[in-house]
């Protein structure tokens, strides 16, 4: 890059340079956030998701059973081939240790999978039999059953649909046709919607409580209305936690609001507030409502009095006057807010895990136990892809009704 | 500009004398780790555990007996549980671990995957008063520690005895709180429906037997409060949450002992497990620690730990050298364990994930 010649007649093509250098800078001043943003965020939230289809643990550990496979036509019981390659295959994932990680694989499919493996593994360990099949035949019955191979046929396959369809309580069937799982062992589909019923409500509360309150903070004159701010502000600053746990010493059966009512005599057995729908509730509109609140005075802060007034100088009822001309012009404050709300709410983990009930269970706390507990990686990856899906598919809607570009978030 | 400069220079400063100090510091350590290294070239144990207060309890009664027989030392390291830095360890051939305290479910799956060394059973003598499935092929229990269910005697004058009234709504009315699980719960279902203490696993173990025991939990499913913490248990008994309460033993002994808060253990359908010692494959000093494993499992070691933390010996020969006041509050004292169901940890690692699933799908409808 040669410093540019003096251009005598090239004032558009120097405007132009100077706008390419002007996006340049500004690209890179904006650089290290990005490269922050992808390195920290979109990485992993994509690494995450990527699990959700992928399978290495039975074709990384044991290549050539996975290989052995593919060649099976998945009717009836599988040839000698396959059964040395699985006795292979087991000595060769308990010498690199990766034994443990294919028998969890499997039990994913099947209970008792597991220890079918690990049983399978001692024994083949001692032996080098001439031929494989009718000493597994003998070993367990469950190596003579066609479903077994079938499963480890899938297992083996990557990517796979499996750990999408279990996050939506469906599963292939033995035939190849997807079907529901059975209902005992369905939690995730009822899950999402309790998550978004809950969402819902607590988004409506927002607005039926913040409403009125950012309307106070926003016609008040300065001096109160700045106190006022103080009491939405302290506990917006608050941490989420000491919010839920302060929540948790006044709901409590022997509680602050209990002993309260109990002592006046306007009850005479503990209300039941915590453990149940209740408690979520109340927590959750607590700990949210500041974002309704702050977007709502935001945009009632910018509303001209003088509409209001010339409405009710043309003698329209005050009620009429409000409903009419002044909350629409609060709209695009109400949309952030319940944009900011509800999307928020969806994700929410420790606020329902500790005012909430066996009943109350988000997305998010499942996510949590497949992560933690049942370390089903790819399960969990399929259960935040949807949660990602959907928040995406409500960002459309919302903004194909209400148009995301006219909501102001202060 | 002057300031700024003159606080750049006073930090300057500092690091270089710091770091002076510290390599001073560095190289006595240095030579005090090299006396002590080559003073007990093969006889420092190093010790794995959960740390925390068993730690301590068995730093004065395994760690310190040891080493006034024999000089060897201790180091102490701790970790959360599970096996990926032991293998990781074993398949660089670098072992820096002569000992491991180890729950029941990695001692099993360590085991089989050749990650422990076998260990000779006869090397402790006669084993006859052993527990059942006290001594594994590659670990030997260090100690029994089991969930129960607490009340608080302030609030429930009629005490409850049986796993039967812990189900028993009418009788004792309010939450019960349990650990937010299926494990144990599912156990004293069956017990509470009528499955004798020796059955529940293979009872459990049939589709019809889970129905059951899913069938019993929710008749008292709108009562339960479910707590993940050890410490949350005595917690809600404490604020009177719930009236009853699934707890680990220790925890409820500590907070009897040290709260002085006025709770009682119910013993009936106990539901025990082992912790384990296990010695790792590739250890240094194997022929050390397999000495040490003898000696923490002999009667008076055993006996020993109760006094520091309310966990049994995992034989009965140590029950008559423990105090007759301190007895009362272990798991295995023949008063406590009339009705005991050993924790199977081959079985909820086939079905924990299965019998999850069914519990979320249960509790939620």
């Amino acid at each position: 890059m040669s410093p540019p010649p003096a251009a005598p007649f090239g004032g558009r093509a120097q405007f132009q340079r100077a706008r390419r250098k002007a996006a340049l800078q500004a690209l890179l001043l904006a650089l290290p956030l990005l490269v922050f943003l992808l390195a920290t965020f979109v990485a992993p939230i994509a690494q995450l998701l990527a699990r959700s289809v992928e399978n290495p643990e039975v074709s990384s550990a044991m290549p050539q059973l996975a290989h052995a496979l593919q060649g099976w036509n998945g009717t009836g019981l599988p040839d000698e081939q396959a059964f040395a390659a699985l006795a292979g295959g087991l000595k060769q994932a308990a010498d690199s240790g990766q034994l443990g990680n294919v028998a969890r694989r499997l039990n994913f499919y099947k209970p008792e999978f597991r220890s079918l493996m690990m049983k399978t593994s001692r024994a083949v360990r001692s032996q080098t039999p001439p031929a494989w099949k009718p000493v597994l035949l003998d070993l367990d019955p469950r190596w003579g059953d066609a479903n077994t191979w079938q499963l480890l046929r899938r297992a083996a396959t990557s990517p796979t649909p499996d750990y999408l369809l279990n996050a939506v309580d469906a599963k292939v069937a033995q035939d190849g046709s997807v079907v529901s799982v059975s209902a005992d062992s369905a939690i995730f589909r009822s899950a999402f919607s309790r998550t978004i019923w809950i969402s819902a409500t607590v988004t409506l509360l927002c607005l039926l409580f913040g409403y009125p309150v950012a309307y106070l903070l926003a016609n008040l004159p300065a001096k109160q209305s700045n106190r006022l701010m103080l009491l939405v502000i302290v506990p917006f600053w608050t941490s989420l936690l000491v919010r839920t746990t302060a929540w948790y010493v006044l709901l409590q059966p022997a509680g602050v609001v209990n002993s309260t009512l109990l002592h006046f005599g306007l009850i005479s057995h503990p209300l039941p507030l915590i453990f149940n729908r209740t408690g979520v509730l109340i927590g959750m509109t607590h700990i949210l409502l500041p974002y309704m609140i702050l977007a709502i005075y935001s945009v009632m802060k910018g509303v001209s009095p003088s509409y209001m007034r010339a409405a009710l100088s043309l003698g329209a009822h005050p009620a009429t006057a409000f409903m009419r001309v002044y909350v629409p012009q609060t709209l695009p404050g109400v949309g952030a807010g319940v944009f900011l709300v509800f999307v928020l709410a969806l994700g929410y983990y420790i606020t329902p895990a500790l005012l909430g009930g066996a009943g109350d269970e988000m997305i998010s706390q499942l996510i949590a136990m497949q992560t933690n507990e049942q370390l089903n990686w790819g399960l969990a990856g399929a259960l935040s892809l949807y949660l990602v899906v959907f928040t995406a598919v409500f960002y459309f809607i919302f903004n194909r009704l209400v148009g995301i570009d006219r909501l102001r978030f202060g | 500009m002057k300031s700024n400069r003159s606080v750049t220079g006073g930090s300057g400063m500092l690091p270089g004398r710091t770091l002076r100090r510290a390599s001073g510091i560095a190289a006595v350590c240095a030579t005090l780790s090299l006396v002590s290294a080559a003073a007990y070239a093969a006889e420092t144990l190093s010790v794995v555990t959960f740390g925390g207060a068993y730690e301590n309890a068995a730093k004065k009664a395994y760690f310190e007996p040891f080493t006034a027989k024999t000089g060897v030392q201790f180091s102490t390291e701790s970790y959360d549980g599970g096996l990926a830095k032991l293998q990781a360890m074993e398949q660089a051939k670098n072992t820096t671990w002569d000992l491991i305290d180890l729950e029941t479910n990695d001692a099993i799956t360590a085991c089989d995957e050749g990650l422990l060394k076998k260990f000779d059973r006869k090397s402790i003598g006669n084993t006859s008063d052993f527990l059942p499935g006290s001594i594994s092929d590659c670990a030997v229990a260090a100690m029994v520690w089991s969930t129960v269910f607490a009340y608080d005697t302030s609030k429930l004058k009629d005490a409850p005895t049986t796993i039967s009234d812990f189900f028993d709504l009418k009788k004792y009315p309010g939450k019960r709180g349990l650990r937010k699980s299926p494990k144990v719960a599912m156990e004293w279902a069956l017990i509470a429906d009528g499955v004798a203490p020796k059955d529940v696993y293979k009872v459990l173990g049939t589709p019809a037997g889970v129905d059951r025991a899913f069938k019993k939990l929710d008749t008292i499913k709108p009562n339960i409060v479910w707590w993940e913490a050890g410490s949350q248990a005595p917690q809600l008994l404490a604020d009177g949450a719930v009236v009853m309460t699934q707890a680990y033993n220790g925890r409820i002994d500590d907070a009897v002992h040290k709260d002085k808060k006025p709770f009682k253990v119910v013993w009936d359908a106990q539901v025990y497990d082992y912790e384990w010692w296990g010695i790792p494959t590739g250890a240094k000093n194997a022929d050390t620690a397999a000495k040490f494993i003898v000696s923490a499992s002999q009667p008076q070691s055993y006996a020993d730990l109760t006094k520091y933390i309310a966990y049994a010996p995992p034989r009965k020969d140590a029950i008559p050298l423990i105090e007759k006041s301190r007895l009362a509050d272990l798991p295995t004292a023949p008063a406590n364990f009339k009705r005991p169901v050993q924790i199977d940890a081959q079985f909820w690692a086939d079905n924990a994930d299965s019998i999850n699933k069914r519990s979320h799908a249960s509790l939620t409808q």
